[in-house]
């Protein structure tokens, strides 16, 4: 079983959990991300994420799929927010059962590192002097070209997980 | 500790969906891409062959050279390196697409001068999308491990693996040297680029199925935007009727209408909800979405 979900509602991390219980798992796993009230020296206020639905769950399944292949973990599940949040809210939720806690916590990583590099989501964040920016996108125009950074790259140039 | 010796292996590529016939045939200036490209690169490694399936080992074309055939079938490109490599594996393989019409020397002895025998690969990045180009590459031994692991995963793209691994990138000498050709709309720009088409070996009239589409057609197209790409565009949706041929060349006409200041290197393309090739042929009816960088998480 390997689940991504989109949701516009507060995430239920108790709910998820259960989906992941199983008799052949001794281990368990999981991730919160939450919204900061900082990035890049500014306060954010506020964040709001967009995604572009159909894609986004089927390559976010792909990389539970690809956790699941490759660490040997039992289920795996990551549930994302989209939509306006506020600081301290949970914005991205991954959960792991497996056999062992080694592979779990290994699956875990890879899987909210994956999903933070591929999957068709956007962060917008809304600042304390009243400036917003798409995260990511801001240094992407043609004219800063020779300025980009590497992990700018969002979809190959990742490390390898 | 010196480098591996250097093989080069020409990939000639599986039926060419899109041309509909064979690519290591096409011709430029009176030799076929596979002649041409085994021409440029032997001089340069210590042994060429050709790679092939074990449906053309008897092909005539291809049984002239040395060949290598695929060990597992239907992988695509990567197959014929995998081949290679565990063919002879203590050798780094230059490896080489032959549907390069662009490809001059300059660019194959660059890559070799600037080889990272210590890394993975050494590799150029893309002109087009700053991305890792696997088919004008070397590959070192020590990849082998790293591409059948990723075999055992299912993933056969060579660019995704090149651009997770410990990659020498070099900067393209010649910015068009490594253009492709899919189409016959490409083949046709590349002959009259190259201003040497062979007389007597015109491309075969294509079947109707892949009928390339004339560039004066108009496609109906949707284009879905999304987060930075949205609030430029000033619309979440919009349908239009165009003559771009490619994702690529729809990103260059809506850059131009809509203002959009983000440069197509940063960028994705999913085409009918999958992600897809900058290059590909868009069919009518098609839906393109542009993927800003993502910050999921």
């Amino acid at each position: 079983m390997n689940r991504f979900s989109l949701h516009e509602t507060t995430l239920q991390p108790e709910q998820l959990r259960k989906e992941l219980q199983n008799p052949g798992c001794g281990g368990y796993a999981a991730f919160e991300g939450w919204v900061r009230d900082f990035n890049d020296g500014r306060t954010v206020l506020r964040l709001e994420y967009e995604s572009f639905a159909p894609l986004a769950v089927r390559e976010g399944e792909r990389i539970l799929a690809e956790a699941r292949e490759r660490f040997g973990v039992e289920r795996t599940r990551c549930a994302h927010r989209v939509g306006p949040l506020a600081v301290g809210e949970l914005a991205v939720w991954v959960g792991v059962s497996a056999a062992h806690r080694g592979e779990a916590f290994d699956a875990c990583r890879y899987i909210i590192d994956e999903v933070k590099h591929r999957v068709p989501i956007w962060k917008k964040e809304y600042y304390q002097d009243g400036d917003s920016g798409w995260v990511n996108c801001e240094r992407c125009a043609g004219a800063a070209l020779q300025a980009h950074e590497p992990d700018l790259h969002h979809d190959h140039a990742r490390g390898s997980g | 500790m010196s480098a591996p010796q250097l093989y080069g292996l020409v990939l000639t590529g599986g039926r060419s969906r899109r041309m509909q016939r064979d690519k290591a045939g096409l011709e430029y200036a009176g030799k076929s891409q596979l002649a041409r490209a085994m021409e440029l690169l032997s001089p340069l490694v210590a042994r060429c062959f050709v790679s092939v399936r074990h449906d053309q080992i008897h092909d005539p074309q291809r049984a002239a050279y040395d060949t290598i055939t695929d060990i597992k079938p239907n992988l695509g490109p990567i197959g014929g390196i995998h081949a290679a490599l565990r063919s002879y594996p203590d050798h780094a393989w230059l490896i080489l697409a032959c549907d390069l019409p662009f490809l001059d020397r300059t660019t194959l002895q660059h890559l070799i001068a600037h080889r990272a025998s210590t890394r993975i690969a050494t590799a150029y990045r893309s002109s087009f999308d700053a991305q890792p180009e696997p088919l004008c590459a070397i590959f070192e031994p020590r990849s082998l491990p790293i591409i059948e692991q990723s075999l055992a995963q299912a993933q056969q793209c060579p660019r995704a693996l090149l651009s997770r691994s410990d990659v020498e990138l070099l900067e393209l000498p010649n910015a068009r040297a490594l253009d492709n050709i899919n189409t016959g709309e490409e083949y046709a720009a590349a002959i009259a680029a190259l201003g040497a088409a062979s007389v007597d070996a015109p491309p075969p009239a294509p079947t109707p199925s892949s009928m390339p589409v004339s560039p004066a057609t108009l496609r109906r197209l949707r284009v879905r935007y999304f987060a930075v790409l949205r609030e430029q565009a000033g619309r979440s949706t919009e349908e239009l009727e165009t003559q771009a041929s490619t994702p690529r060349e729809l990103y260059e006409e809506l850059r131009r209408r809509r203002g959009l200041t983000l440069s197509p290197e940063f960028l994705r393309v999913a085409v009918n909800d999958e992600f897809g090739d900058w290059r590909s042929l868009l069919a009518d009816g098609d839906t393109v979405v542009f993927l800003p960088p993502v910050a999921g998480g």
